[in-house]
This record gives C-alpha cells, structure tokens and sequence, in this order.
C-alpha cells in the first residue's frame, strides 16, 4: 500500500507517460463543504481494450511483461474504497486512459495527500517532452500548471535546468498554499 | 499567485547556456526504479535527493534519471549507477542519506560504496 495519495497518483502517471502519452492531465479537488477528494488523471496513450482494464483493476490477473499491469492501480482503488469513495477506470485503444478516485475527505481511513507538489515536480522535470496540466482545486480557488504554456515561454530551454526545476517547485509550493491556505489535507 | 513572468527572464538568462548539457558516451548515468514497488518504499525522496545534489554542485557530466521496474522489487528503492567504461554498479535498500552518501562517495569520490551494494545485500 502506498502511504499517501500523492504517490498514488505518481505511479499511475507514471503508467501514462509509459502509454507514451504527450499528455497528462492530472486533477485534485477537494470540496470541504461536500467532503470530499477526488483525483483525475487523464492522458492520451496507446489505451487499453476492455480486457486490458478488467485485468488492471485485478491484482491476480498480472502479467509482469506489460508494465502496465500490476498492484499500482489495485493499490488507488483499494485507497479510494476504503474511505467510502469510488474508483473508476475507462480507457480506449488509441485514445488514451482516465482514472479516477473519489475519497471521502473526512473518513478515518483516507490516506493524506501527501507532497504533491513535490510528485508533480518530478513528473514534470523528469518527463520532457511529455506534457503535464496539473490543477488544484481547493473549494472555490484553484491553479494550474501547464506545462505547454511554461515550454511555450522557454523556448529550447529544458525544464531540468537548475533555475527552471526551482522555479517550478516555487510555483507549485507559493500557489498550493495560497489556494488551500497551508492547510494539511 | 505565483505567475509565469519570471520564466521569461530564466529564458533569458540561459538562452547563452543551451545545449551546455552534453548526453554523451562521457556521462556517467544514475537510475532510479520508479514503478509501483520503487515508489512504495520510498524511490521518490532518493530521486529528489540525488537530483537536487548533482544539480547544486553542477556536476554536469552526470544525469539522473528514472526508470520502470527493475526487477528486484524487494530490493527497492534500487539506484543504479552506470559510468562509461565500468561495469554497472547496483545499490539497493536506497533512502536519502544512503543515496547522499554513494554521491560523496561515488559519484564524486570514484570509490563504490560496497556496503550498499546488490552484492553485499545478497551475502
């Protein structure tokens, strides 16, 4: 089991950018008022067929030679289903893949969020040229981190670079903070 | 908010210094397993760690980078270190401080940190 959902999230993005997508798109909501967290990863890989998703929400029907396939997916739907949430799978050969958890935000057994912005850090910086959109969402405030608009920006600057890695963990941490108000969620 | 402006000057400033990272034969590779069972018992901090230090010090002939499952699963967090001419050298049972210490060591050093090594390991 993973201890936060932060790293949840990476694993299965990690699963998109193997898809071979150009895009991910990830969103965490979380609503207060109507409790609760969802997470949406959304990319536009190689897909699955309808057997592919049956066997990725199965941990016993695992093959190790697709990498796809294995505890990461079980594990978030696992996490979502133990604090009284969802968990939904859909994807198309061609056309990409969409997860997506619902966790109720006060039941006892939800994991925390963890460091998100720290695991959208890596993905973006050690990804080029994958694109990622990342939005937070807490009640009525959000962001969003795009990186199409930061490479349109750049130019051929890598987003490895030392300043522009730093800049974007900034970004990540300064606006978080200014949507949920550093709360710990 | 934070917005985008300062990227313009980070353009800038570095418009001089593109292509400086060289990716060939004389780069010395560090690889972290980043599937399901490396980011459970701790991959990403190894990662971030190893990353932030080459990036501090400016060690430009080295490149961190991420892959899939290794294979060793219950020897996770693995990192691997590959240098051009020398065989690969596998660590496992990686945290952050075991990670800095291969970079002092290793990575900076040329000397293996054998106590961490698959080979040690598996004795």
């Amino acid at each position: 089991m993973m201890p936060e959902i932060a790293l949840n999230i990476l694993d299965v993005a990690e699963n998109s950018v193997r898809a071979e997508a150009d895009l991910v798109e990830i969103e965490v909501q979380i609503d207060t008022r109507k409790d609760f967290l969802s997470v949406l990863i959304r990319d536009n890989g190689c897909g699955m067929t309808q057997e592919q998703v049956q066997r990725v929400i199965d941990p016993f029907f695992t093959t190790r030679t697709t990498r796809k396939v294995g505890l990461g997916v079980p594990f978030f739907k696992q996490a979502a289903e133990n604090a009284d949430g969802s968990f939904s799978i859909r994807s198309k050969p061609g056309k990409g893949t969409e997860v997506k958890a619902v966790f109720r935000l006060s039941h006892i057994d939800r994991m925390p969020l963890g460091d998100i912005s720290g695991v959208i850090h890596t993905l973006v910086v050690f990804h080029e040229p994958t694109e990622f959109c990342y939005r937070y969402t807490y009640d009525d405030k959000t962001f969003v981190l795009d990186t199409r608009e930061m490479r349109a920006i750049l130019g051929n600057v890598s987003l490895k670079e030392a300043e522009v890695s730093d800049f974007i963990k900034d970004y990540l941490e300064t606006n978080k903070a200014e949507v949920d108000g550093g709360k710990q969620v | 908010m934070k917005s985008l402006e300062e990227l313009q000057a980070i353009r800038a400033k570095m418009q001089g210094r593109v292509g400086f990272r060289s990716e060939d034969e004389s780069q010395t590779r560090v690889v972290v397993g980043m599937a399901t069972c490396g980011i459970a018992s701790g991959a990403r901090p190894v990662l971030s760690a190893l990353a932030d230090a080459v990036q501090e010090e400016g060690l430009n002939n080295i490149n961190v980078t991420q892959t899939g499952c290794i294979g060793l699963c219950q020897y996770e967090p693995i990192v691997e270190v590959m240098e051009p001419g020398k065989e690969k050298v596998t660590y496992v049972k990686m945290n952050p401080e075991k990670a800095m210490e291969v970079f002092r060591l290793h990575l900076k050093g040329g000397q293996v940190v054998t106590k961490y090594t698959l080979a040690a390991e598996q004795k």
